[in-house]
C-alpha cells in the first residue's frame, strides 16, 4: 500500500501505479493521480509547515485551491523550483521534491515558534505601532529583521528554464467550473451549436462529485457520469474542454484569463511543452458555475494539524482512498458535515462523536447518524484542542456553559458552512447582495453578458442546479444566434438536502474571550483581532482588513473573509450587508509571473531595429547604443583606443577629412498632394510655400501649447511632395500628430501622409572631402557647389541605384545625405566607404555626431529642449514665420507667460579650466557664495570634450540667458565648485565658410 | 481589455489595436491667433473628469488609422456608440449624461469604504 492510511476499496485511484516522492528529504510513496496532501494524509503525515507569524505547527486544511496552510516549495531540480504551491493542488509525479517552508531549522522544531508565547505582543496592528521610531531604522534594521524572520517561501535564485505559451481565444459560450452545474450548461450551450469553451481548475472534471459519493446522475454514479458528459463534450467539434485550467481574472467585455497547467504534474515533460499556457479568452457569453467553498469553525486552537474542512476528508477518503484519521470527530454547524462522518464510518474509521453547535439540526442527517450509532451532541461546542504537532483531543461544552468533557480524537473536521464563489462575478463588476436566510453574498446586479448557476449563485438543492445550468446554457447559446439542437435533460438525486451555517466565532471563541480562535489561517489572523481593530477605532471593512491582514495572505481570505465580516458586523453592532463586503480582486489564485510575462523576455521582450547597414557596423567593430528600440552605431573604436580617444579621432577626421554616418534611423514622412505645402504651414513654425522645389528647410514643430515638439529638415521634391524628417525618437508621435490634425482639425486639405521610415537608408558623408568621395558614384545629378549649394535635395542614381541626394549638415561641414532604398543600404555604404577609406575618412558614431552637432551649436529636440522650451528660448526665433496668420503652436506662443522676461534660454557655456567637461543636468547659480539652498538659474543640457576646439563645451538653459553673454556662472558640485563663461552656441565657423564650401 | 466598433472597418475589435486621443468634440477655432487667453485655456487646457457618459476620441492607430470618436460609460466602460470624425453627437435615448461632474477617489469608486 502506498500509505498506511490508504483504506483498500476506497478512493478513484489504481494501488498498481506508484510514484515516489520526497518531502523534506524523506521518501514516501504516492499513487498516480495523488496530490502531495492526499499523498502526506496517505502516509500519515498532518504537519507540513509552519504558521506566518506565530509559527504554529499546521497542516492540511482542504482538498482544493483554497487551502491557507498547506504551501510547499516544490523542485524538479534547481532552477524549476516554486515556492508556495498549495500541497492540496500540486500533483504528485515521480521524483517531485516537496519541501516545508517557515521554519527553522527544522518543521518540528522551529525556533521561531517563541513567537508564540510572545504573542500578546504581536496584536493586530503590532509592526505598524512597533517600528515607527527612530524612523531611519526602518529600512536599515526591523525591515530585514522582519523580512528575514517573516515571509513566505524563498524565491528560486536562478533564471525559469521553462517557457510559457500564450494563445487567444473566441467563443460564443464560456463556461467556468465543471462539476454538475458547469457540464449541464455546458451540455445544453454545446447541443445548439454554439462554440463552447469549458474549463476547470481540476485535473478531472466534476467538482462536488470528487467528494459526493452520495450523487447519481441519469443513474451512473455521479463522478462517472461527469467523465462521461466531459468526454462527450469534448469529442465535439464545437467544444473545448480544457482541465488544469484556471479561470483568474474576468476583464471587461467579456474577456477572461485562463491558466492552463500544461506539464506541472508530468515526471519527465516533454521539452516542446510548455509549462504553462495563457488563455485570452473573448467570450459572447459567460456562464459562471464556480461553486462554492467550505469554511472552518472559529474556535480556540482551531488551528491544529488534523483540524480539517469536513468536505475534505470526504475527497480525501473518496476521492484517493485516504482516512484522515483513526478517530474521527465532527464539528459542525451545518448538515453537509454529517455526511463526511457517514462515508469515514462506512469505510472502518471510528467517529468519536458529531459535535453541532445548533440546537435543532437536519432530522435527516441526525437520524442517519443515530443508525450508524454515532453519537450527536447538539447544542454543542468545541471550545479547545490539544496536541502538539498533531490534534490528539477536544475539549467539548455544552452552549451556555456545563456538560464539558475532553474526547481524543487524531482528526477534527468542521464546516460552518458554505461561501459561494462569486469571485469572478465580482471581477466582472457585477454587485453582489447579502440573502440574510442563506448568510450568503450572491450575484445581485450583472454588469456584463454573464450568469451564474449553481451553487456560486446560491441555489442549493441538485436538480434544481442542474434545471438553472441546461437553462442558462441553452439561453446564452440562443443569444449568440445558435438555433440548432433538442432540449439536454439531466436527472439525478443525492442523498441529503443540507440546512444551516454560520459566520463568525463559534461559542468560547466570543467577544468576553481571548483564545486564539483562527480565522485566516495564512496571515495568523484571530477573531480577537478583529475586534481589537474595531475597538481601535477601524470601522470600515476595508480598513480592518489592512489592519488586521485578514484575508490579505495569497489564499485572499477564501476561508477567511466572510468571518471576519460577521464579527466585525458584530463589534460594530451592525448587520453584515451594511459593513459591506471587500473587494474581490483577480487573480482568483496565483498566477505565476512565467504565465504572465510569456513570451516576453530575453530576446523577445522588445524588438530590436537594425538599419540596413548593422551588419558592417558590427564587422567593423562599432560598438552601440539604444535609442529607443533602434541599435545605433555609438562610437568605432580601434585596437587599443578608449572611447574617449575614438570619439576625438572621429570629430577630427570629420572637420580635417570627412566620416561617413548611419542616418538611417531618423523618421521620415512622405507628405503629398495638391495641399501638402499648406499643410506643413499649419504643422511647422516655418512658411513652406515659399521653398522651391529642389529646396530644403529646418523646420520647427510646435504643441498646441507653443512648446518645442520635434523638429527636422523637409526636403521639397516636387510642387505636391515633401519629404519630411524627424527625429529618431519622435517619429512615431510625429507622424500621429499630422493624421491627428490632418484628419481631425483639416480634413478639407487633399494631404496624404505615408511613414517612410524604413524604406529610405539613410548615409550621411560628411566633410571637406564629401564631395570627392561621392562625386564619381553619383550619376544624374550635378553636385557642383554653385549647382547644388547647401540646403538642397536632388533625385538622381548613385552606384546605379534611385536616390534622394541632399546637401545638409548635422556638423557644420559641407555634407550630403544620401537617401537609397532599405535593400541597398549596405551596397551603397559599401561603396562610399571603399572611397572614403582611400581618402583617409573614417566611418563616426552617435557620440561624435553629437559632438560634432554641439561645436556647430544645432540643439537636439528632447535633449536641450524639455517640453517647456519655445523657439524663442531656443534660439530658432529666426524659424517662426512672422506673417502666417495660423499655425500649432501660435496661439500658445503668445501665453503671459511664454512671452514675459527672464525665461530660460539656450546659450553656450566655456568652462573657464578648459579641461574640465560639466556634467549634463548640473545646476548652475549666480553666486557660489550664497547661503544653502542656492537659487538655481538654469542647468547644462549637453557637455562634451571637443578636440576641434582644443577645449570643453555646452549648453545651457539659462534665466535671461541671451542676455547675460560673457558673464560669469557657476556650477557648484559635491567636491568643487566649476567656473563658466557664458557664450554663443556656435563654437566653430561662425561664418558659415566650411557649410557653405 | 475592451472591445471597440470602429465605424470604418465596420466591425468589434481589441483595444490592442487603439490608442485614446483625449475628449471629442472640442474644435479648434478657426480663428485660434486671436482669442483670449481665457478662451485659449478653455479650448486648451480645461476638461471634465466625468461620472458617466463621456464622449471621445480613439484611433485605430494599428488597424484602418482613422481617428473616430465613442459615447462611453466611464464607469462601466461600456460603449454607447461609436461614430465617424465630424459626425455629431449621436442621440442617445435612455443614457443620462454624466451628473456628477468628477470621479473623486479611489474610495468612491470602490463605494465601501466610506
Amino acid at each position: 500500500m502506498s500509505g498506511a492510511n490508504r483504506i483498500a476499496g476506497q478512493g478513484r485511484l489504481t494501488p498498481a501505479r506508484t510514484a515516489r516522492f520526497s518531502f523534506d528529504g524523506k521518501n514516501y510513496e504516492a499513487l498516480e493521480g495523488d496530490t502531495v496532501a492526499s499523498a502526506l494524509l496517505a502516509n500519515g503525515v498532518h504537519l507540513v509547515g509552519r504558521s506566518f507569524k506565530y509559527h504554529r505547527p499546521r497542516g492540511i486544511v482542504s482538498a482544493g485551491p483554497e487551502e491557507p496552510n498547506a504551501l510547499i516549495d516544490v523542485a524538479r531540480d534547481a532552477a524549476r523550483r516554486q515556492p508556495n504551491v498549495r500541497a492540496p493542488v500540486q500533483e504528485v509525479f515521480d521524483g517531485l521534491k516537496a519541501t516545508s517552508q517557515n521554519r527553522w531549522p527544522s518543521l518540528s522544531f522551529d525556533v521561531g515558534g517563541f513567537n508564540n508565547l510572545l504573542s500578546p505582543f504581536f496584536a493586530a496592528g503590532f509592526y505598524y505601532k512597533t517600528f515607527m521610531w527612530p524612523k531611519a531604522a526602518w529600512e536599515k534594521v526591523y525591515e530585514p529583521v522582519i523580512r528575514r524572520a517573516a515571509g513566505l517561501g524563498t524565491a528560486p535564485t536562478e533564471e525559469d528554464p521553462d517557457h510559457y505559451a500564450n494563445r487567444y481565444a473566441t467563443c460564443d459560450v464560456l463556461v467556468v467550473g465543471a462539476g454538475v452545474a458547469g457540464l449541464s450548461a455546458a451540455l445544453s450551450a454545446a447541443a445548439t451549436g454554439a462554440r463552447v469553451i469549458l474549463c476547470d481548475e481540476q485535473p478531472e472534471v466534476g467538482g462536488a462529485l470528487h467528494y459526493d459519493r452520495s450523487v447519481t446522475v441519469d443513474g451512473k454514479d455521479g463522478f462517472a457520469w461527469a467523465q462521461a458528459a466531459a468526454a462527450g463534450l469534448a469529442a465535439m467539434e464545437n467544444v473545448t474542454v480544457l482541465t488544469r485550467t484556471t479561470a483568474f481574472g474576468y476583464y471587461n467585455h467579456n474577456f477572461v484569463g485562463l491558466v492552463e497547467r500544461v506539464t506541472d504534474h508530468v515526471a519527465r515533460p516533454d521539452k516542446k511543452s510548455p509549462r504553462e499556457r495563457l488563455w485570452q479568452v473573448r467570450a459572447k457569453r459567460v456562464i459562471l458555475a464556480t461553486g462554492a467553498i467550505e469554511r472552518h469553525m472559529v474556535f480556540g486552537n482551531n488551528d491544529r494539524p488534523g483540524i480539517m474542512l469536513a468536505s475534505a476528508a470526504r475527497t480525501y477518503l473518496n476521492h484517493f482512498g485516504v482516512a484522515v484519521g483513526k478517530k474521527v470527530a465532527v464539528y459542525t454547524a451545518n448538515d453537509s458535515a454529517y455526511e463526511a462522518a457517514f462515508d469515514l464510518k462506512r469505510a472502518g474509521v471510528q467517529i468519536a462523536a458529531i459535535i453541532d453547535s445548533r440546537a435543532k439540526p437536519g432530522d435527516a442527517v441526525v437520524n442517519e447518524a443515530r443508525s450508524h450509532g454515532i453519537e450527536v451532541l447538539t447544542g454543542h461546542s468545541v471550545i479547545d484542542t490539544k496536541g502538539h504537532r498533531r490534534v490528539s483531543s477536544i475539549i467539548v461544552c455544552r452552549n451556555g456553559g456545563g456538560g464539558k468533557r475532553t474526547i481524543a480524537v487524531d482528526a477534527l473536521l468542521t464546516s460552518a458552512g458554505w461561501t459561494p464563489s462569486v469571485h469572478l462575478f465580482s471581477q466582472s463588476r457585477g454587485k453582489v447582495a447579502y440573502n440574510t436566510e442563506t448568510g450568503q453574498f450572491l450575484p445581485g446586479t450583472y454588469a456584463q453578458d454573464c450568469l451564474s448557476v449553481g451553487a456560486c449563485n446560491g441555489t442549493g438543492s441538485l436538480q434544481a442546479t442542474i434545471e438553472e445550468a441546461l437553462a442558462a446554457g441553452e439561453l446564452m447559446a440562443r443569444a449568440t444566434g445558435n438555433e440548432g439542437g433538442a432540449k439536454v435533460e439531466v436527472r439525478a438525486e443525492n442523498a441529503f438536502e443540507w440546512t444551516g451555517g454560520m459566520a463568525g466565532a463559534a461559542e468560547g471563541a466570543g467577544a468576553d474571550t481571548n483564545v486564539k480562535a483562527f480565522i485566516d489561517f495564512q496571515n495568523d489572523v484571530c477573531a480577537k483581532d478583529i475586534r481589537l481593530a474595531v475597538r481601535e477605532g477601524m470601522h470600515s471593512i476595508e480598513h480592518i482588513k489592512r489592519f488586521t491582514t485578514n484575508g490579505m495572505a495569497t489564499d485572499q481570505g477564501k476561508l477567511s473573509n466572510l468571518h471576519g465580516l460577521a464579527i466585525a458586523a458584530e463589534t460594530l453592532g451592525r448587520e453584515i450587508p451594511k459593513v459591506g463586503l471587500t473587494t474581490f480582486r483577480a487573480p482568483y489564485t496565483p498566477v505565476t509571473f512565467g504565465t504572465i510575462i510569456n513570451h516576453s523576455r530575453g530576446d523577445l521582450f522588445d524588438p530590436a531595429r537594425k538599419t540596413p547597414m548593422h551588419a558592417w557596423e558590427e564587422a567593423h567593430g562599432a560598438i552601440f547604443e539604444d535609442v529607443g528600440n533602434w541599435k545605433r552605431a555609438w562610437y568605432y573604436p580601434r585596437a587599443g583606443e578608449t572611447m574617449h580617444e575614438a570619439v576625438d579621432r572621429e570629430c577630427k577626421t570629420v572637420r580635417e577629412a570627412a566620416g561617413v554616418f548611419d542616418a538611417s534611423t531618423l523618421g521620415k514622412i512622405e507628405v503629398v498632394g495638391p495641399d501638402a505645402a499648406e499643410f506643413l504651414n499649419l504643422m511647422y513654425t516655418n512658411a513652406w510655400d515659399t521653398l522651391k522645389p529642389g529646396r530644403c528647410r529646418y523646420g520647427i514643430m510646435l504643441r498646441e501649447d507653443g512648446f518645442v515638439y520635434d523638429d527636422g529638415v523637409v526636403g521639397r521634391i516636387a510642387e505636391d511632395r515633401f519629404h519630411v524628417t524627424t527625429t529618431t525618437g519622435g517619429a512615431p508621435r510625429v507622424m500621429n500628430h499630422m493624421e491627428d490634425y490632418l484628419q481631425t482639425e483639416f480634413p478639407h486639405l487633399k494631404v496624404w501622409l505615408t511613414s517612410t521610415t524604413e524604406q529610405w537608408a539613410v548615409i550621411a558623408v560628411q566633410g571637406p572631402k564629401a564631395r570627392e568621395i561621392i562625386a564619381p558614384l553619383v550619376e544624374g545629378i550635378d553636385i557642383s557647389n554653385e549647382a547644388f549649394p547647401h540646403m538642397s535635395v536632388r533625385e538622381g542614381s548613385i552606384c546605379g541605384v534611385p536616390t534622394r541626394l541632399f546637401r545638409m549638415s548635422f556638423t557644420g561641414e559641407a555634407g550630403y545625405e544620401v537617401n537609397v532604398p532599405a535593400d541597398y543600404g549596405q551596397a551603397v555604404w559599401e561603396a562610399i566607404w571603399a572611397r572614403a577609406e582611400a581618402l583617409g575618412a573614417c566611418a563616426y558614431g552617435t557620440e561624435a555626431m553629437h559632438v560634432l552637432r554641439a561645436e556647430k551649436g544645432y540643439i537636439i529636440v528632447g535633449q536641450d529642449t524639455d517640453g517647456t522650451v519655445t523657439p524663442f528660448d531656443a534660439g530658432l526665433a529666426w524659424a517662426v514665420s512672422k506673417k502666417k496668420t495660423d499655425f500649432v503652436g501660435i496661439r500658445g506662443l503668445k501665453r503671459p507667460d511664454l512671452v514675459k522676461e527672464g525665461r530660460k534660454q539656450l546659450v553656450g557655456l566655456k568652462t573657464k579650466d578648459p579641461k574640465v567637461v560639466l556634467e549634463e543636468g548640473a545646476q548652475i547659480v549666480a553666486d557660489p557664495n550664497q547661503p544653502v539652498p542656492m537659487k538655481m538659474i538654469g542647468h547644462v543640457t549637453s557637455a562634451y570634450w571637443s578636440e576641434n576646439c582644443g577645449q570643453s563645451i555646452a549648453f545651457a538653459l539659462v534665466e535671461g540667458g541671451q542676455s547675460r553673454m560673457g558673464q560669469t556662472l557657476y556650477v557648484p558640485m559635491p567636491d568643487r565648485t566649476i567656473a563658466v563663461e557664458v557664450t554663443d552656441m556656435v563654437f566653430i565657423d561662425k561664418e558659415g565658410v566650411r557649410l557653405n564650401g | 481589455m475592451l472591445l471597440i466598433y470602429c465605424p470604418y472597418c465596420e466591425e468589434e475589435r481589441s483595444e490592442l489595436e487603439f490608442r485614446h486621443g483625449g475628449d471629442a468634440h472640442i474644435a479648434r477655432p478657426t480663428n485660434i491667433a486671436d482669442i483670449t487667453d481665457e478662451e485659449f485655456e478653455a479650448f486648451f487646457f480645461l476638461r471634465d473628469n466625468p461620472k458617466g457618459l463621456i464622449f471621445e476620441r480613439w484611433r485605430h492607430v494599428h488597424g484602418c488609422g482613422r481617428f473616430f470618436n465613442a459615447a462611453r460609460d466611464t464607469v462601466s466602460d461600456k460603449f454607447f456608440a461609436s461614430y465617424k470624425a465630424g459626425e455629431p453627437k449621436p442621440d442617445l435615448p435612455g443614457i443620462s449624461p454624466a451628473t456628477e461632474k468628477t470621479v473623486e477617489t479611489y474610495e468612491a469608486t470602490e463605494g465601501t469604504a466610506k
